[in-house]
């Protein structure tokens, strides 16, 4: 589904991304694990096309296409989903005006119908209603005056209304309580399914006991330092990132 | 027909030495002086000479830096228009749609009763044209006019004071509240020679009354037109005013209004003004906070293309303690255009617990698009609470590409950006049936506007 290949990455002319190879089969869920500044989160930027992250060697192939030759609104059409690691607050859009453009965006760019406004508002509520979000939570502006834990349950409501192929989870699980995890983990599980991949960045172990992963990489000094099974986070956990802290000086 | 001069920003100011510009203008109005009041010809002769004296304002006028009027010494226009054929069927199509149940249409200045619907308004409300109130000597009309009139408030006021042929009067007696929007359309409309029309009116509301006055300013034409409207609003004791005003007048027009409004204790002026057309524009709100209590709320939104220029210049005196102001004025350009915000509050000494609060945002979807902000605060009493701030800049990248990332097209997520931006602003109009058409012209405008 995805593979990257000897990717090297830059912000600002400083190189984040040293040549990193990642592979994705179809249904499998890999996490991403590594310490604060590691890259995880200019990783996922990559992947979802923003400016400023600039591609300087390598490639990435999404389901068969050249993903960086994609603008990010045609990455998201091809079934590419980044819930943010810092979700962005809109002023004068409410939820339900963000969702349905979406929608509608992605239904328009694959050729589909649009929905007409009672299918959208059935689509939004269930899925809501599954999420413990609120109708009130639904027409305030994206994201303004939200809590943490609110705007990454915002973040799941949107993956869960946009039914990605492929979602890549940005420290989704980081300032939530654990109830508030366990929800969100819920909603990811939801997905799970052999059609659906994902990629779960998170700096903690914890998330991982709920959303169980097929694999654990470790990211350190621009590349997959470490490959291994759920057994590895558990490692880490106890271990630290020192070891590659080093290895990636060396 | 005649054509308008290209813009010259580089020509000079005052175009007082006899050019033809204003060679319609000396004849003066066409019922000429002996036909009206005494009191009104010395007006008029006054108001003139005092617009002859000092001309147009050019950049040495500090009110007018940014705004630049000598296009109009180019053109030749046609000071008392004959009346022009519209039909009324066009109208509503000017209006959003939307049908009269109060509509007093203007056509270059002159009120035309067959294209207006005027039903009979509650507790002896009164719509009339100015040229009826003045025939009729309608008591309450004379007074507040001569008073106004004897106000020195610049070029473009005493070139207004100097004709006091027509416009709209609105009476509302004390206690009277008039539910239904009393909407105000005023057409522009070219002939052989580009109109130039001077209309004056005047809202009175008493003591406890509220109106709604819906003003829409429209061209009919694609040539342009000059229309110098001045609006005298007297708001009695607990009064609310609302106004809120749409122009989308003809690309070529030039659009200067000025609104002039005196609040007693306790009233409310709740001013909206929503700007898409003209060549050049200037909407300009003198509020005057009389007496304690007295509250107004000036908001704005603006569109602005082409070389279109924009002037929002507001300016609030709080002269008694305890009013207070709030202003919110946001933008939108593109291309070449160019906008003005001049914010003028003033809280005179002994106003204590005075609220004023201004803010004017601008959104630059171009890089020779360009905004000049002015805020003034001439505060002399010390218990106060003033603000004022101003922002210009593009879109937010980040929600920007936030958009893009959920699979909305960029162009369409440029739109929305655009359109929640303003809706802050139109969101204030309580008035209702309002703020779609408002939403959806937005929407229009940045769908029509040309993409690079
Ligand atoms: N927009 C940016 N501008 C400048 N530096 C950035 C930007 N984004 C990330 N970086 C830098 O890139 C490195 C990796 O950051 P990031 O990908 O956010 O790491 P992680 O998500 O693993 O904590 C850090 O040193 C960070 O300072
Ligand atoms: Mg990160």
């Amino acid at each position: 589904m995805l593979e990257v290949e000897n990717l090297h990455a830059t912000v600002d002319g400083r190189g984040i991304l040293n040549g990193l190879d990642l592979a994705v089969g179809p249904g499998e869920v890999h996490a991403v694990m590594g310490p604060n500044g590691s890259g995880k989160s200019t990783l996922s930027y990559v992947l979802s096309g923003r400016d400023g992250y600039e591609v300087t060697e390598g490639s990435v192939r999404f389901r068969g296409a050249d993903l960086l030759a994609l603008e990010p609104e045609e990455r998201a059409a091809a079934g590419l989903f980044l819930a943010f690691q810092y979700p962005v607050e809109i002023p004068g859009v409410t939820n339900m005006t963000f969702l349905k453009h979406a929608v509608n965006g992605l239904r328009v760019q694959r050729g589909e119908e649009e929905l007409d406004a009672m299918q959208f508002l059935k689509l939004v509520r269930q899925k809501a209603k599954a999420l413990g979000m609120s109708d009130d939570m639904l027409k305030r502006a994206v994201n303004v005056g939200f809590s943490g834990g609110e705007k990454k349950r915002n973040e799941i409501l949107q993956m869960a209304v946009l039914e990605p192929a492929f979602a890549v989870l940005d420290e989704t699980d980081s300032g939530l309580d654990i109830d508030a995890l366990k929800i969100v983990a819920d909603g990811v599980n939801a997905l799970r399914g052999p059609g659906r991949s994902m990629l779960v960045i998170t700096h903690y172990q914890r998330l991982l006991d709920y959303i169980v992963p097929d694999r654990v990489h470790v990211l350190a000094g621009g590349r997959i330092a470490q490959s291994g099974g759920k057994e590895l986070a558990l490692r880490l956990e106890s271990e630290g990132y020192a070891a590659f802290a080093d290895k990636a000086a060396a | 027909m005649a054509r308008l001069a290209p813009i010259d920003e580089t020509a000079a100011g005052p175009a007082d030495s006899g050019a033809d510009w204003l060679t319609g203008w000396r004849n003066g109005p066409a019922d000429g002086p002996d036909a009206s009041p005494d009191w009104l010809g010395a007006a008029r002769a006054d108001a003139a000479g005092r617009f002859a004296g000092r001309g147009l304002p050019d950049r040495r006028v500090e009110d007018w830096r940014y705004t630049n009027l000598a296009h109009l010494t180019g053109l030749e226009l046609d000071w008392s228009p004959a009346p022009a054929d519209v039909a009324k069927e066009s109208l509503p199509a000017l209006v959003f749609g939307r049908e009269a149940e109060c509509r007093l249409v203007l056509v270059n200045g002159q009120v035309r009763p067959t294209l207006s619907t005027v039903p009979a308004l509650p507790g002896g409300t009164v719509l009339i044209s100015l040229a009826d109130a003045l025939a009729s000597g309608h008591p309450g009309v004379a007074d507040l006019l001569r008073q106004r009139v004897a106000v020195d408030g610049g070029a473009l006021k005493a070139l207004n004071d100097s004709w006091l042929e027509d416009g709209y009067v609105l009476i509302v007696p004390d206690g009277v509240t008039v539910d239904m929007p009393i909407e105000i359309l005023s057409v522009g409309t070219g002939g052989a020679l580009p109109p130039a029309y001077q209309p004056r009116n005047l809202i009175v509301a008493g003591a406890g009354s509220r109106v709604t006055v819906v003003e829409h300013h429209v061209g009919l034409c694609i040539g342009g037109y000059f229309a110098n409207l001045v609006t005298d609003v007297a708001a009695g004791a607990e009064a609310i005013v609302r106004h809120c005003k749409v122009q989308d007048e003809s690309r070529e027009a030039v659009h200067i209004a000025l609104l002039d409004a005196a609040l007693d204790s306790g009233a409310m002026f709740d001013s909206f003004c929503f700007t898409l057309g003209g060549r050049i524009s200037r909407n300009e709100l003198r509020v005057s906070l009389d007496a304690p209590g007295a509250h107004c709320r000036l908001n704005g939104a603006y569109l602005a293309g082409g070389r279109q220029h924009c002037d929002h210049t507001t300016s609030v005196d709080h002269v008694a303690p305890e009013t207070h102001s709030e202003q919110l004025y946001k933008g939108v350009l593109d291309d070449r255009a160019r906008a003005v915000f001049q914010g003028k509050v003033t809280v005179r000494p002994d106003a204590q617990k005075v609220e004023g609060h201004q803010m004017s945002r601008a959104l630059l979807l171009s890089e020779t698009a360009e905004v000049n902000t002015k805020p003034e605060l001439l505060i002399h009493a010390d218990d106060v609470q003033c603000s004022h701030g101003a922002t210009a800049g593009d879109l937010d990248g980040e929600a920007l590409f936030y958009l893009r990332s959920r699979g909305v097209p960029e162009g369409q997520a440029r739109q929305l950006l655009v359109e929640a931006f303003l809706n802050e602003a139109i969101d204030a109009v309580a008035l209702a049936g309002m703020r779609l058409p408002l939403e959806r012209n937005v929407a229009r405008w940045m769908a029509e506007r040309p993409r690079p």
